[in-house]
């Protein structure tokens, strides 16, 4: 009887023994997992090696544990047949009769050639169905703004102040500091110039119809479409998430009427208290700044002040942030209840909505500079 | 191969959300290889209890061993490992909506970084395959599934890794009767193979009655019973007459324990 075990090939995952001319690969251990660890790769290239014999006698029955994994690496060094002579314990049999009726895995979408201009397309489809959807959220909130004019009873009061206090209240603080910071900045950089002129005097009507026309609003615009569009969409996508939109819906309650109407008029009213706001502590920046720099009483300023710069100024600064004010609202709702239930869904559309309103209150602080264009300037000959 | 370290070892525990408290001087050994379960009236923190055990949640007192280990001064590459080495099945699922269902049980394998992605895809055919999920539905995500499916997906999920201790919370709830006794098999099945530890919350009598060595009941928030379940029903406590002996309760376990 010939009996030699070959050393070389000692590991302890398998032996390799050759008796009465017959191969014989015992796997031994415990095929899995946790077990075979780094080593996996290895024992697999190993055993898909031994695989190629096809005179081998494979024995399992040695295994001590073995879990999917490991019954998946030998069914692979396998070639997904099993090998002609083989022992094995039942509860292995059955694993692999389980791996030998496997079904293949769907196989992901491909992608189509014409992708490029099927992409272009969708996206120019998406802009015009974005704008329909905005416009059509627009009716429904005006037609809830109809039934609560002959339903007074039903205005939701409490999300209205709730909606004020959080985009109007919690926001000046935050305005103010950039307010402030931007009306030094700016004082800074043109009294220096003007001073070279001797035209120092100037400095208030710069800083007047630059800050209450067109700085105040626009800061306070972007700053409030950052900061409360993209909680507003955010909130109604988690409520998405959360089906709390369906069960509002069961409930016969209109989302546009409880949760877009309030948003809207919220920051209708918010804004433009938040751009006087702005504005005024911008002014203050500049003046002081103005003050220290070339020597600018700040008496002489505020009495100055009217003078320079007409009223008409500061209503078209609040009429614009009345607009922006339900535009970001708008947006962000649009956006907000377009989310699909999933936490990308919920990343994208914020993006999607903070971005977009940015753009809106861009688009109309130049509508509102063409249509006034008439309005409120001083232009002495 | 058990030996009889406990594995998790729960000393003194209470916990309180503000002035509400939820578990009173809770203490409790889980050894290897058993199935306990962990049963009591909704509300009674048998979820809060098994966050503990995972070190989700921080006890308000008491200490939470495992392996012998503290988990708050345990050494991060012992919890990993051990993280590693067990699987969770939470309540809701908590699968990740962004990513579809091949992909969510793909997740723990592909961050072993072992395993070849032609492996990983025959390992997840192979777990959908035991938790009854059709091929079909590998691609679509989380949130087109049915609430049952999100049940088996998690589960799948939760065995990825062949995990050696698996938590379980409400793993039969919302699944239908055959699926449940395809879930008892299951169990049943990974138990000869693997030295499987298993800490199962549930309120399904089948459920508990085929799979547990041992049963944990949550009461007045205490432990008021813990051993096997013939023992169990002996007991005069007012929450287990209601739940093993109301006119349900029986039913089921004139089945497995031949009671009058
Ligand atoms: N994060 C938390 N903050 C405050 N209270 C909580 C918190 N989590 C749980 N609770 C309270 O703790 C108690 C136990 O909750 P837990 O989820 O553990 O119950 P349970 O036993 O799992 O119930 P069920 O069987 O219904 O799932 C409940 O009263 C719950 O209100
Ligand atoms: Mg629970």
């Amino acid at each position: 009887m010939l009996l030699s075990n070959r050393m070389d090939d000692a590991s302890p995952w398998y032996q390799i023994t050759i008796e009465q001319n017959i191969s014989c690969i015992k796997l031994t251990g415990s095929y899995t997992l946790a077990a075979l660890d780094q080593q996996l790769q290895k024992v697999g290239a190993k055993l898909t090696h031994f695989a190629t014999q096809s005179d081998l006698h494979w024995d399992l029955t040695s295994i001590q544990q073995m879990d999917h994994a490991g019954a998946i690496l030998i069914w692979r060094a396998w070639k997904m047949h099993r090998p002609a002579n083989l022992l094995i314990r039942p509860e292995h049999e059955r694993l692999f009769a389980h791996l030998e009726k496997a079904r293949p895995a769907p196989k992901p979408i491909h992608r189509d050639i014409l992708w490029p201009i099927l992409t272009l397309g969708r996206r120019y489809f998406l802009f015009w169905d974005h704008l329909t959807g905005i416009i059509t959220l627009l009716g429904q909130v005006l037609l809830n703004l109809l039934y609560l004019v002959k339903h007074p009873n039903q205005i939701p009061l409490r999300e209205i102040s709730a909606n004020l206090f959080r985009t109007g209240a919690q926001a000046l603080s935050i305005t103010a500091l950039v307010g402030f910071l931007i009306g030094i900045v700016l004082s800074y950089l043109s009294s220096e110039q003007l001073h070279s002129y001797g035209a120092d005097t100037f400095i208030i009507n710069i800083l007047g119809m630059s800050i209450v026309r067109e700085l105040g609003p626009m800061l306070a615009a972007i700053l409030v479409a950052g900061r409360s569009g993209s909680s507003m969409t955010a909130q109604l996508g988690v409520m998405r998430v959360t089906e709390e939109l369906d069960a509002l819906t069961v409930m016969g309650i209109p989302h546009s009427l409880r949760l877009v109407l309030p948003k809207i008029i919220g920051l209708g009213i918010a804004m433009p208290l938040v751009v006087l706001w702005t504005s005024a502590i911008a002014l203050l920046g500049g003046i002081l700044a103005a003050d220290l720099q070339i020597g600018l009483n700040y008496k002489y300023a505020l009495s100055n002040l009217p003078d320079a710069v007409p009223v008409a100024n500061l209503w078209i600064g609040m009429g614009k942030g009345v607009v922006c004010g339900m535009a970001i609202a708008l947006i962000a709702c649009h956006f907000g209840l377009r989310i699909k239930p999933n936490t990308e869904s919920l990343g994208e559309g914020t993006t999607n909505s903070v971005v977009t309103s940015i753009t809106a209150v861009i688009l109309i602080d130049a509508i509102f500079a063409v249509i006034f264009s008439n309005v409120g300037l001083k232009i002495r000959s | 191969m058990i030996n009889n370290d406990p594995i998790i070892e729960l000393q003194g525990l209470y916990t309180r959300f503000g002035s509400h408290v939820i578990h009173k001087n809770i203490n409790l050994n889980i050894y290897q290889g058993e199935i306990l379960s962990l049963v009591g009236s909704s509300g009674s923190g048998k979820t809060t209890l098994l966050r503990q055990m995972l070190s989700l949640e921080i006890p308000a007192q008491g200490s939470v061993k495992i392996l012998g280990h503290s988990t708050y001064d345990c050494d991060l590459e012992l919890l990993r490992s051990l993280r590693n080495r067990s699987g969770v099945l939470f309540q809701q699922g908590a699968l990740f909506s962004a990513l579809n269902v091949y992909d969510n049980i793909a997740l723990p394998m592909r961050e072993l970084h072992c395993l070849t992605e032609e492996m990983i895809r025959d390992l997840v055919m192979l777990k959908l395959d035991m938790v009854e999920v059709e091929a079909q539905h590998a691609n679509k995500m989380p949130a087109e599934l049915s609430g049952g499916m999100i049940k088996r997906v998690a589960l799948a999920r939760a065995l990825a890794l062949d995990p050696e201790l698996l938590f379980l919370d409400e793993p039969t709830a919302g699944l239908d009767p055959p699926l449940s006794e395809s879930f008892v098999k299951l169990i049943q099945t990974l138990r000869k193979e693997l030295t499987l530890t298993i800490i199962m919350v549930t309120h399904d009598l089948d459920t508990l009655a085929a799979l547990s060595t041992r049963v944990a009941v949550l009461a007045d928030q205490r432990l008021v019973a813990v051993g096997e379940l013939p023992d169990i029903i002996k007991i005069d406590h007012p929450f287990i007459k209601e739940f093993f002996l109301g006119e349900r309760g029986r039913n089921v376990l004139r089945n497995v324990l031949a009671l009058p």
